[in-house]
């Protein structure tokens, strides 16, 4: 017994050392999911403050670039506007609910970002307080951001589109395919457009937009334009390489969109495989 | 260890978080080169420190770095595996007549051709892991291998250039 104790005793410093990996790959591994606790991530109160105050900082530089995206933004709302404003001259016919859309939107501020990893995320100044909750999209005027992934208090962290793992439902305008958007880890300005079969017609230069199937997005928020279509290696879809519309460099504030629907649209895909088994 | 020791270790570790995460995380290279200057906290304490206080230390540092950058458990892991090996390989490589009492294993203490061989392979380990586990999941190779080169490079350049700075002869920060 004294002997195994001793022996214990003496790889002491390997046991150490093999414990605290354990916690680090249980960390890494608990962290895998795509949503899970934001305690230990820059969404906590501490490193949210931290992150606030550089935010705060930095901001200064970048504003004139974030004045002219804005301007630009409300001028194309304000132009769109126009086509619903009621005129007097017209008779009015009262919308049918089934075309009621049901989606909220919310502005937040981006204060942290990263963009060379393979795995990014994104934090924001808002959380529960305001309204903010898991799974919500996040976009600019520009295009897709991501997905909420957790939601503290005060903060809230976003799966970049810049993160391997996560999947955008898309179609393609000029056709109306459709596909998923993927990262591949690359380069951050380019991502690629999966599932899309062999025999579709696809041309370089067309718009890549979101389908609005997974009931995150609203349809037709633009992820990005198609610049090279290849024949895939060996599966039976294409290899399409998109250019992303959105410029994550400068990312400063975001539009968070939430459907109001998403619970009912669940219950149904619920209901339709329990059908199927 | 005398107040004046700790107080030393403690506010080095703050800087050197502090750097990190409010300086150098936004500091990325033509996309492949970060600077990950905090993994020299560890390198730089002093050589008669036991591995085990190291190892507490590293996991320390590992999860604050790891919280700003949202990739937790990645950072601790590959610090604590360089924390783990820096004590074997200091003996590996001490110099006839031994190591001085109280000496930081740095440039300036012993010397850029010791410096080098010490610090880069512990870096090259330490940035190879961090990059691998970052990368599992994606096919990448070349751009990891890059990113590995790149950061190690420009994190060893950085450390030079921090040493001649803010450390002195024979003492610690």
């Amino acid at each position: 017994m004294q002997s195994i104790l001793l022996f214990l005793y003496r790889i002491r410093v390997f046991l150490i050392f093999v414990f605290l990996e354990t916690i680090a790959v249980y960390l890494i591994v608990s962290n895998n999911s795509q949503q899970g606790s934001v305690f230990f991530n820059s969404s906590n109160r501490l490193s949210g403050n931290i992150l606030n105050t550089q935010n705060n900082i930095i901001e200064y530089f970048s504003l004139s670039s974030v004045n002219k995206s804005l301007v630009e933004k409300n001028a194309e709302l304000l132009s769109e506007l126009e086509n619903y404003r009621q005129r007097n001259e017209s008779n009015f016919i009262e919308i049918d609910s089934s075309f009621v859309t049901g989606f909220q939107f919310k502005g937040a501020k981006v204060i942290n970002n990263s963009i060379n990893l393979s795995q990014n995320f994104i934090t924001l100044n808002k959380g529960s307080k305001d309204g903010i909750k898991e799974g919500m999209g996040v976009f600019n005027e520009e295009g897709v951001v991501g997905r909420i992934k957790g939601v503290t208090a005060n903060y809230s962290s976003v799966i970049s589109l810049l993160h391997i793992e996560l999947l955008v439902s898309s179609k393609i305008v000029s056709n109306e395919v459709f596909g998923s958007t993927k990262w591949d880890g690359r380069d951050p300005k380019f991502a690629k457009l999966l599932y899309v079969p062999r025999h579709v017609v696809v041309k370089e230069g067309d718009q890549v937009v979101t389908s609005g199937y997974n009931a995150i997005f609203p349809e037709g928020i633009p992820i990005g334009t198609i610049v090279e279509v290849k024949p895939g290696l060996e599966t039976n879809y294409l290899d399409i390489t998109i250019e992303l519309a959105t410029d994550f460099t400068r990312l400063s504030y975001v539009y968070l969109v939430e459907n109001e629907q998403t619970e009912e649209i669940n219950l149904l895909n619920q209901s339709k495989e329990s059908v199927d088994e | 260890m005398s107040s004046n020791r700790i107080f030393l270790l403690v506010g080095g570790f703050v800087f050197y978080l502090v750097v990190q995460v409010v300086l150098l995380k936004n500091m990325v290279l033509f996309g492949t080169s970060f600077c990950f200057l905090y993994v020299f906290f560890i390198l730089l304490l002093p050589i008669e420190m036991k591995t085990i206080p190291i190892m507490l230390i590293a996991f320390a540092m590992g999860i604050g770095i790891d919280i700003f950058y949202d990739t937790i458990g990645i950072h601790t892991a590959s610090l604590v595996a360089l924390a783990f090996l820096r004590n074997t390989w200091l003996n590996t490589l001490t110099p006839t007549g031994g190591y001085d009492e109280n000496l930081t294993p740095s440039l300036l203490n012993l010397g850029l051709g010791w410096y080098v061989s010490y610090s880069l392979p512990l870096i090259l380990i330490h940035h190879g892991l961090f990059f691998f586990i970052e990368s599992l999941g994606t096919n990448l190779f070349l751009p990891v291998v890059q990113k590995i080169i790149g950061s190690a490079i420009f994190a060893f350049l950085m450390s030079i250039i921090v040493q001649l700075l803010f450390y002195r002869r024979r003492r610690g920060i």
